[in-house]
């Protein structure tokens, strides 16, 4: 029993990953509504990255800029004492195009919206029955 | 089955997790004797992994023409009915019939068809703010090499006082400064200019996008190239990614028409 | 790495991601995913990772706030879930 919660301790940001990747599934799958379908897409977008970012992360270690910059010659960095850069530079790229994807689905819904009058998505599929 | 998985997870912060042993630690310790910056970030977001960031900017691209294509119109067929402001008297004139020309006079102003109030506080502020914004973001590209920051956040902060000047006055005032031709020609001279940039390396002797060989043309140091060919990337991420924001935001809140905005 | 800081943004991030999704209006559920996204924001930079906390404060919290507005905008407010 103390070994479940030690792990359930020392692994708690996992857990919370997990369930923010469930709610941005759930939101997709089960919800009406495609603006709530496009936020719970980025949800699930953002907790994959904040897994990674999660990732990168190490203890007593600080921010991956390189501290004696200028003067100091050719000291050799030591590598436990910065963070992992490579998944913030893989994220830092998803981001943005979690923002360009998020423009085209928006664009996709007003073009619905302008040719159907809502956003339900049974609405518009009834829509779509009654014209056949 | 994700929670079985979590559980095959490193402790979280271990420094000795796999993630970090592989090549991390190699970026780490070359990254600033190598290109001479700081922020190990910038330097393996531009310099190590170009390509990646090239067809990114590429990608970021294609996702402003694809909210063009989908949403801009050019069609006069239903413009509804259009709105004037007389500055002289300001009464407002309504014109229901659309074929009717309005001749191109100062007297008159066109209009939102929505009432919206004249908030003076919110305008004069956001004209005042503007010009700031826009030069913090510059300062965010060129000093990414030190701090956090680079053409991405660059390029979003600029694009976002454009869109700050849309929604406080109207969005045509905003295409009237930044015209419709002018971000359309920004947005792939971005992508463009990062393509030629690992072009100029090719002509200089190097393989595609290695900064180092352009230090015989410019006379410097190859670190100090390297630095320099990481700002210019940066400049065409930071000027492709404005382009783009300001192209969907103004389709989107317009619905095509460039029109009336939010 | 402060875990009771963390532990307590983490919270604050769930909790945004629920409320985004349930509440039944387009444009709090807007307003409310940029206070997600900005609490994630704050996350990242106390997990280290400035670069990624400054994009996602100027795109996340920014921009994509302000064109899911501009989308609401031209849409319509009401849903039925």
């Amino acid at each position: 029993m103390d070994a479940i919660i030690e792990i359930a301790i020392a692994k708690y940001n996992y857990w919370m990953y997990i369930s923010l990747m469930m709610i941005g599934l759930y939101a997709i799958i089960a919800k009406n509504n495609f603006v709530k379908k496009i936020i719970g897409m980025n949800i699930l977008q953002t907790a994959i990255i904040l897994f990674y970012i999660s990732i990168s992360a190490k203890r007593g270690a600080t921010i991956p800029i390189i501290r004696h910059a200028e003067g100091h010659g050719h000291e050799a960095v030591n590598a436990m004492e910065y963070m992992n850069p490579l998944p913030h530079v893989l994220m830092l790229t998803a981001i943005v195009v979690a923002v360009a994807t998020l423009g085209v689905a928006l664009a996709l819904t007003v073009r619905l919206y302008a040719r159907f009058e809502t956003l339900e998505e049974d609405e518009i599929n009834d829509q779509i029955r009654e014209a056949q | 089955m994700l929670i079985h998985a979590a559980l095959e997870f490193p402790v979280w912060g271990d420094p000795n997790a796999p993630a970090h042993l592989h090549v991390a630690p190699e970026y780490l310790e070359r990254a600033y004797e190598e290109t001479a910056t700081p922020n190990v970030v910038t330097a393996i977001l531009a310099d190590y992994r170009g390509y990646d960031t090239m067809f990114e900017t590429a990608v970021i691209f294609s996702a402003g023409l694809a909210c063009f294509f989908l949403l801009r119109t050019r069609s006069r067929k239903d413009p509804g009915d259009r709105f004037f402001r007389h500055l002289a008297t300001d009464m407002v004139i309504r014109i229901q019939n659309p074929s009717m020309k309005i001749p191109d006079t100062p007297y008159l102003q066109p209009m939102d068809s929505f009432w919206t109030p004249r908030s003076t506080i919110v305008r004069a502020a956001s004209r005042v703010l503007a010009p700031f914004i826009q030069l913090y973001a510059l300062y965010v590209v060129a000093h990414g090499h030190y701090s956090p920051g680079g053409g991405f956040q660059g390029g979003v902060i600029l694009g976002a006082s454009f869109i700050l000047i849309a929604l406080s006055h109207d969005l045509r005032t905003c295409m009237r400064q930044t015209p419709e031709k002018l971000i359309g020609v920004l947005s792939p001279a971005g992508v463009l200019f990062y393509a030629g940039v690992g072009i100029l390396c090719v002509l200089a002797g190097g393989n595609f996008l290695d900064y180092g060989a352009l230090a015989g043309w410019f006379g410097m140091a190859r670190e100090a190239a390297r630095s320099l060919g990481i700002l210019l990337v940066e400049m065409g991420v930071a000027a492709c990614v404005m382009a783009t924001m300001v192209i969907i935001y103004a389709n989107l809140s317009s619905a095509g028409g460039h029109r009336q905005g939010l | 790495m402060i875990w009771q800081l963390d532990l307590a943004i983490l919270t604050l991030v769930a909790i945004c991601a629920v409320a985004a999704i349930t509440v039944r209006d387009l444009l709090g559920a807007a307003v409310l995913f940029g206070a997600y996204s900005f609490m994630l924001c704050l996350l990242w930079a106390i997990m280290g990772a400035v670069d990624v906390a400054f994009t996602e404060a100027s795109v996340g919290a920014g921009v994509s706030t302000v064109f899911f507005i501009a989308a609401v905008f031209r849409t319509t407010r009401r849903t039925k879930d």
